[in-house]
């Protein structure tokens, strides 16, 4: 089983986009752990010589913002520019049965012939290990064999989900209107994204007046770098062009590299006390000690050799 | 005078049989034939493709052309549908909605190349899109855009074709997904207001009565038919006070509630389906009865709908109920039977009451197009507690859930198997036809007609029906016409209400499912996840919709992309989402071509996922479908759905090598 999960790590690996569905099965087993840790070692920068290929894009914004139209028109907009797409749909909900509906939102529109685009979506609900590594797992896996991984999740960009701890670059969307967003963002409830869209700007006025305010609402607690970009999902789409440029530049404008091992460290604390408790931590002589001795390894680790440095140092 | 009877005896209503299938030639045949049986109108039914406005030679319309209608593909087709049958004198309704607009233009194209004047033209376009997103499913276009078609054909034909009713609002398939009669009531009445809010910016203010007085209803009748017929009652009171109070309407004339009717099909039973017939009649009572609310126009279903398309003799039969109860019953000799009746007045002060205020729950909701949401969601949730009722036996269906020891059916004994086949072939011919008509037309036309109807389209103070027309003379098809508004308008999903539906209320049986779902996914290392999709063209989904949301009660994790999926879709998402079971629900009889597309594409996909089926499947096909790879066949009589789920838990089990819990 380990010898397989390796191998579809290494097709990962190659670029390979035909072993994406079969590993991400394989990571969602939980009863496996021995196969997902070899899967994710052939993926991790130390093996693959390097960070993998992929920007990855948060998608986030409350229930209803237009998220699943937006991203039907934008992964066509990438896929005119030549970039495959991997969709990961997280879904919140999580009920008494522990069951869930899933991809019951607007349908993301594609090619079913066209191999350069996948989407999964997922349950959030009674997930053991936390929703947060199973959405880095997947990441990892899916980051060197497409261009572009997306994130897509419910919630108004606090970290509650720690998702978008995995993400280079993470993008708020939301309708006009959403006075919700505009208060969290002024109280500084809300972290700053990178990025905040409006949609539905087919609504004219009510689209620009958002626009223009969260403009404001940023500028007030000192981010106007921060872009504001209003689009229009419905035909005929408008800003998507823009969007996928400002996504772009946002990477280029990052130390990508430097984001990502930081991401990884983090994710490895925190997966470190999940597993082995708070006592461990302890242990380690403390959170601000933990943190120097991660330093202290290989940038281009992965968080399951991290967690595993942490482990021996106890 | 006698009060208690009529002075003349009362003429009958118009006697229709929804029919129509294969293509126009053979569909004209069997309207000729009902005609000379005693049919006084015409009810068309048009082939899914017709509906949701693509051509025969469409990937989506692969197994769907002339099955559960005929197939319309340009005025050709129209000539000959209508061929022989006197356009100034028959009164036609079309089950069309999303493309109203262009059938009806192709109707007076051929009324007009005939040298029948268009002010003669009697008869009724669907044209209701809101029941479409909420049940039906053949939309083609996103709700703003569709609201302004039916205004365009409403404020087209109130002067220029001013004896057709543009609109038929259903409150007929609300019933079908599993309305209450209330939320029936409710739902049709909302869209009423919709619709006529929408067509009063569109005319002149001096129009605006007969724009009311042509609004008619397309409504249901099931088996609790003396409820039923005090709803009927009760949709009119309120129909008249919505013309008086909202639109100042005061000519009698114009505030009637004019409504045809078609009886109920859910109720229907493939177990002893004989017993049907019995079911009609009472329902086909229940519109007739009571002359206060008595229907303008009937169309009945036949006894065999639960177990495939009827036959010319199943449709004649159920003709035949309609002849009895107006030529030979009394029925038409009395004044309104039930005036001053105790129980019938309480009835209907009751859907009144109760209709008002589901009526303000939409209107707080923004009103009907805003709150289809909503309504989509309270529909799923009623049709969840009638399958529970009855899976329960506190609804009894009899021969489905009591008295079920029976002797076989002699109706489908012969070789057929009491059920009408398409013949397969019709698809290959109508695509070969299509292109020989494309062929003969004059494609500068066409390219200038197609042209004019986009920017037509693009003005939204334009009426398309004049572009419409343009398109229809010069030859343009079908899915052009539909073609050239997507382009224009954009594709849109309606919602399928299973995401917000309330858990069912968990009872012994669900208990055990969910202990034996819990039991396998732990042995699998995650969730058994299930696909449950929708091929092809077939928009009705209740079906699917409760095996959906009864999945998920049971602790699946289920994907559920709705509606009209090509076969590449659905086996591209159970690969990318790692299903390990596939539930595809069929209702339009393409099963035969749909299903292996399925598991070939499913295969080529290299995924080694068990297929289980469900919808109105023959009894012949079952074996068929078994052979070609599918683990199991539900049919109408497979009305435990914690069974049916059961079955799938250890189907995934089994197939992953995980110990069956029995």
């Amino acid at each position: 089983m380990a010898a397989d999960a390796a191998e579809l790590g290494r097709r990962l690996g190659r670029g390979d986009r035909s072993a994406a569905a079969a590993a991400l099965n394989l990571l969602e087993n939980r009863a496996d752990r021995e196969a997902r840790a070899a899967l994710l070692a052939e993926v991790s920068p130390a093996a693959l010589g390097g960070e993998p290929r992929a920007h990855v894009v948060g998608i986030t914004g409350p229930p209803g913002a237009g998220k699943s139209s937006l991203l039907s028109v934008l992964v066509t907009e990438w896929r005119q520019r030549g970039q495959t797409v991997a969709v990961l749909a997280v879904d919140p909900s999580s009920r008494r049965s522990g069951g869930s509906l899933l991809g019951d939102r607007a349908r993301i529109d594609h090619d079913p012939r066209d191999d350069g685009v996948l989407i999964r979506s997922t349950a959030a609900g009674g997930r053991l290990g936390g929703l947060a590594a199973a959405t880095r797992e997947a990441v990892e896996a899916l980051a060197p064999a497409f261009d572009v991984v997306v994130v897509e999740t419910v919630g108004v960009g606090q970290s509650e989900t720690d998702v978008e701890d995995v993400c280079d670059t993470v993008a708020v969307v939301v309708q006009p209107a959403s006075g919700d967003v505009l208060q969290f963002l002024k109280a500084g409830i809300m972290e700053v994204p990178d990025l905040l869209v409006v949609t539905k700007a087919d609504l004219g006025e009510a689209a620009t007046r958002s626009q223009r305010d969260l403009g404001q609402a940023l500028k007030a607690v000192g981010s106007d770098a921060v872009p504001v970009l209003a689009v229009s999902s419905v035909p005929p789409p408008s800003g998507i062009a823009e969007l996928a440029d400002a996504l772009e530049a946002h990477r280029r404008g990052t130390d990508v590299a430097e984001r990502r091992v930081r991401a990884r460290r983090g994710a490895a604390l925190r997966e470190f006390v999940a597993e082995h408790g708070e006592r461990a931590l302890r242990e380690l002589g403390g959170r601000r000690r933990a943190e120097r001795l991660l330093e202290h390894e290989d940038p281009a680790a992965g968080v399951g050799d991290l967690i595993e440095a942490l482990a021996t140092r106890r | 005078m006698e009060e208690h009877r009529l002075p003349e005896r009362d003429g009958p209503w118009v006697m229709r049989t929804y029919a129509g299938h294969s293509t126009a030639k053979e569909s004209n045949e069997l309207y000729r034939k009902n005609l000379a049986k005693g049919q006084t109108g015409l009810s068309v039914a048009f082939d899914l493709p017709t509906q949701t406005g693509y051509d025969p030679d469409h990937e989506l319309s692969r197994g769907e052309v002339g099955k559960v209608g005929v197939s319309i593909a340009h005025k050709g087709d129209m000539h000959m549908l209508l061929d022989g049958i006197p356009l100034d004198e028959m009164n036609t309704s079309m089950t069309i909605n999303a493309t109203a607009a262009w059938l009806l233009a192709l109707y007076m194209t051929v009324a007009e190349e005939n040298g029948v004047d268009r002010r003669a033209l009697q008869g009724t376009t669907q044209n209701d899109i809101i029941k479409e997103f909420l049940s039906r499913g053949t939309y083609a276009f996103p709700p703003e855009p569709s609201m302004r078609l039916i205004a365009d054909t409403i404020a087209y034909t109130v002067d220029e074709v001013p004896r057709w009713n543009p609109i038929n609002i259903c409150s007929y398939h609300l019933q079908e997904a599993g309305a209450t009669p209330v939320q029936e009531i409710a739902y049709a009445l909302s869209t009423a207001q919709a619709v006529l809010d929408r067509v009063r910016m569109r005319v002149p203010e001096e129009t605006f009565p007969r724009v009311f007085g042509r609004i008619s209803f397309f409504v249901n009748a099931g088996i609790r038919f003396v409820e039923e017929h005090a709803k009927l009652r009760a949709m009119g009171q309120l129909w008249e006070e919505l013309g008086r109070e909202r639109y100042g309407v005061d000519d009698e004339r114009l505030l009637r509630f004019r409504y045809g009717v078609q009886v109920n099909s859910l109720g229907l039973t493939e177990s002893q389906p004989e017993n049907n017939i019995i079911r009609i009649v009472l329902e086909a009572l229940a519109v007739t009865m009571g002359r206060e609310a008595r229907a303008r126009a009937l169309q009945l279903p036949a006894w065999n709908e639960a177990l495939g398309l009827p036959r010319p003799w199943d449709q004649q039969w159920s003709l035949r109920i309609q002849q009895i109860l107006a030529y030979e019953t009394d029925l038409l000799d009395y004044p309104d039977i039930f005036e001053g009746s105790k129980v019938m007045d309480g009835l209907v002060a009751e859907l009144v009451g109760e209709a008002r205020e589901e009526m303000a729950v939409v209107a707080e909701q923004g009103g009907a197009v805003a709150a289809v949401p909503y309504m989509k969601t309270q529909m799923v949730e009623s049709h969840r507690a009638r399958v529970q009722r009855i899976e329960s036996g506190e609804q009894k269906v009899i021969g489905q859930n009591c008295f079920t020891e029976a002797e076989p059916s002699p109706l489908q004994e012969g070789e057929d198997g009491g059920i009408l086949r398409v013949d397969a072939a019709v698809e290959a011919s109508s695509i070969e036809a299509l292109g020989a008509w494309r062929d003969g037309r004059d494609d500068a036309a066409v390219g200038a007609a197609l042209e004019a109807l986009r920017a037509a389209a693009a003005d939204p103070d334009v009426n398309i029906m004049h572009a419409t027309l343009d398109a229809a003379h010069a030859g343009v098809t079908t899915g052009e016409w539909a073609a050239a508004l997507r382009e224009v308008f954009g594709e849109y999903r309606a919602p399928t209400g299973v995401g917000d539906a309330a858990a069912a209320p968990p009872d012994d049986a669900l208990t055990a499912l969910r202990d034996r779902v819990e039991e396998v996914s732990s042995a699998l290392g995650r969730r058994i996840k299930i696909l449950v999709g929708k091929p092809g063209l077939d928009g009705h989904s209740n079906g699917a919709e409760q095996i959906a949301v009864r999945a998920r009660d049971a602790g699946m994790d289920v994907v559920y992309e709705g509606i009209r999926l090509t076969p590449a879709r659905i086996a591209r998402t159970a690969v990318d989402e790692g299903v390990h079971v596939v539930g595809l629900s069929i209702l339009s009889g393409s099963h035969a071509e749909l299903i292996p597309s399925v598991l070939a594409e499913l295969r080529e996909a290299g995924a080694d996922v068990p297929v289980v089926v469900g919808g109105i499947i023959p009894h012949a096909d079952e074996e068929a479908l078994l052979e070609a790879g599918v683990a199991r066949v539900y049919t109408p009589k497979d009305f435990e759905v914690s069974r049916i789920m059961g079955d799938i838990v250890s189907l995934v089990a089994e197939r992953n090598g995980v110990v069956a819990v029995p």
